[in-house]
């Protein structure tokens, strides 16, 4: 039994790469302060504790326009109020050789150039978003659908829409945002209907009639054999839309 | 109260009113007072293949206008007493049936009646939606091929949204799915969709598998209910389901193809 389990976990591989997006807090920085900073932080976090305690953060210098700026310092601060954070993201080279020390990972900044993109061995793909007031929390509205979508139902939905079910041949699933289907997805689906371009939609077996992404639209005759049958994630990459077995 | 089961399937000629009028019956049989009722207004059938199209004097749209009390209109079925039939009207069309009207003699039938039928007419429409309003069970019928699998999932998407349940945020109607005219045999060659095919389109509880039998054809020209017919594995298949929606528990059958014996291999032609 044991020699068993020792040859197949030899040869079999023990991890695999595969690149995910995920949504976490930045915090955008406007002063360098770093009391200032700490103290109004720990201000939002009493207004929503279990929102942000243990959250991941994302340190964005882009707005401090190589101000000097004590990261070290900074980072034990925002660890000791709670937050976790897990790179940076802008600012300038010294801050860059800080945050390395750190082991602090640094992220492209959200105009980057492709080569700065090219530099990262492994590309994690992370959209971010402005930390939310706590009242605001409430207002990322998803949709949560969890009855299948039947032929000639249509449903829309401002935020983002997910499926835990099948949307049947014939019915249309639209979001302003993303859209997840966590079952077959027969139907449409559009992603992004007010335009915005950076939604995407992720199926977990596409037989879809069509996929549109802010309008870029591909239909069933024109989807890729390989993509057929497949959990996928539809995104634009330069106006192109990209079907990507996941 | 009674339970209301409605027999739809958006497709039209798939058994509806076949299944409606073997379903009843098997209900009364189990002695349970039944009710079934025709919807298809204009188009009226369900007397026929019940054999009573002889003994109809007033009708639904009569009951509806106050024309005729419920008594009067319901006709007892022969050889089970405890069966009644509410015939549609057949000089009429599907406008003649309001919501109201409708509501009202559900409302009386339910007083007396354990279970009531209602046969759906084909479509989406006005018949097909006051049909299933005041729904409490679905029994979808199916044929195992994509334009029938398709209109069932239109009609699946309508019981969820437009019936009287779903208006008034009550538990939703319980949906099962009936798989009729089912031939394993072209199943095998790929002719025909699979049960399994159909369940994976319509994410539906399978009631029972109807076969394709020549009995259902003979049965309906001589106005017996094919459930009656106990030789007949069509008629079996209803036994079947009615005992499975009364919570027994039966396994599927007519799903694979018959094992032939040896003379049976033998003998064949």
């Amino acid at each position: 039994m044991s020699t068993d389990s020792q040859s197949t976990s030899a040869s079999s591989p023990a991890f695999e790469f595969k690149s995910g997006v995920i949504t976490i807090p930045v915090l955008n920085l406007l002063s360098t302060d770093i009391h200032v900073i700490t103290h109004q932080l720990r201000e939002k976090i009493k207004q929503a504790p279990e929102f942000f305690t243990n959250s991941s953060l994302l340190l964005d210098l882009s707005a401090l326009q190589d101000q000097e700026l004590n990261l070290a310092l900074l980072v034990d601060a925002i660890r000791n109020s709670g937050m976790r954070p897990i790179g940076i993201r802008g600012g300038t080279a010294d801050q860059h050789q800080d945050a390395k020390d750190l082991m602090l990972p640094i992220m492209a900044a959200q105009n980057s150039t492709s080569s700065a993109k090219q530099e990262a061995p492994v590309k994690v793909e992370i959209s971010t978003q402005k930390i939310p007031e706590p009242v605001a929390s409430t207002a990322i509205a998803s949709t949560i659908i969890n009855q299948p979508i039947r032929s000639g139902q249509r449903v829309y939905v401002k935020g983002d829409l997910i499926v835990i079910a099948q949307v049947s041949a014939g019915a249309e699933v639209m979001a302003e945002g993303n859209i997840h289907i966590y079952g077959t997805l027969r139907g449409r689906a559009l992603a992004g209907v007010q335009g915005d371009e950076s939604a995407q939609i992720f199926c977990s077996d596409l037989q879809a009639e069509l996929v549109s992404v802010a309008g870029n639209y591909r239909i069933s005759e024109d989807l890729d054999e390989s993509n057929r049958n497949t959990p996928v994630q539809i995104y634009l990459n330069n106006q192109a839309l990209i079907i990507k077995n996941i | 109260m009674a339970r209301i089961i409605v027999v739809t399937s958006g497709k039209g000629g798939v058994g509806k009113t076949t299944t409606s009028a073997a379903i009843a019956m098997g209900l009364a049989k189990k002695g349970h007072k039944t009710a079934v009722i025709d919807f298809d207004v204009g188009l009226r059938n369900l007397d026929l293949i019940l054999g009573c199209e002889r003994r109809v004097v007033y009708d639904f749209v009569n009951v509806i206008n106050d024309e005729a009390t419920l008594n009067q209109a319901l006709i007892k079925d022969k050889r089970c007493n405890q069966l009644y039939i509410l015939p549609a009207s057949q000089t009429r069309d599907k406008d003649a049936l309001t919501k109201e009207g409708v509501g009202k003699v559900l409302e009386e039938l339910s007083k007396t009646f354990k279970y009531i039928v209602c046969d759906s007419p084909a479509g989406i429409e006005r018949g097909a939606n006051l049909a299933m309003y005041f729904a409490d069970d679905a029994f979808v019928v199916t044929n195992p091929e994509v334009s029938s699998v398709r209109d069932s999932d239109r009609m699946l998407g309508i019981l969820s949204s437009k019936s009287k349940r779903a208006e008034l945020g009550e538990e939703p109607i319980k949906e099962y799915l009936l798989l009729s005219r089912y031939d394993p045999k072209r199943v095998k060659l790929g002719a025909m969709l699979s049960v399994e095919d159909v369940q994976d389109i319509l994410s539906l509880h399978l009631l029972g598998v109807i076969p394709e039998s020549q009995s259902v054809l003979s049965a309906s020209n001589a106005g017996e209910p094919v459930i009656l017919d106990e030789n007949s594995d069509a008629g079996q298949a209803y036994v079947d389901i009615v005992e499975r929606y009364l919570g027994e528990d039966k396994p599927h059958r007519f799903i694979d193809e018959e094992k032939k014996g040896l003379f049976g291999r033998l003998f064949r032609s």
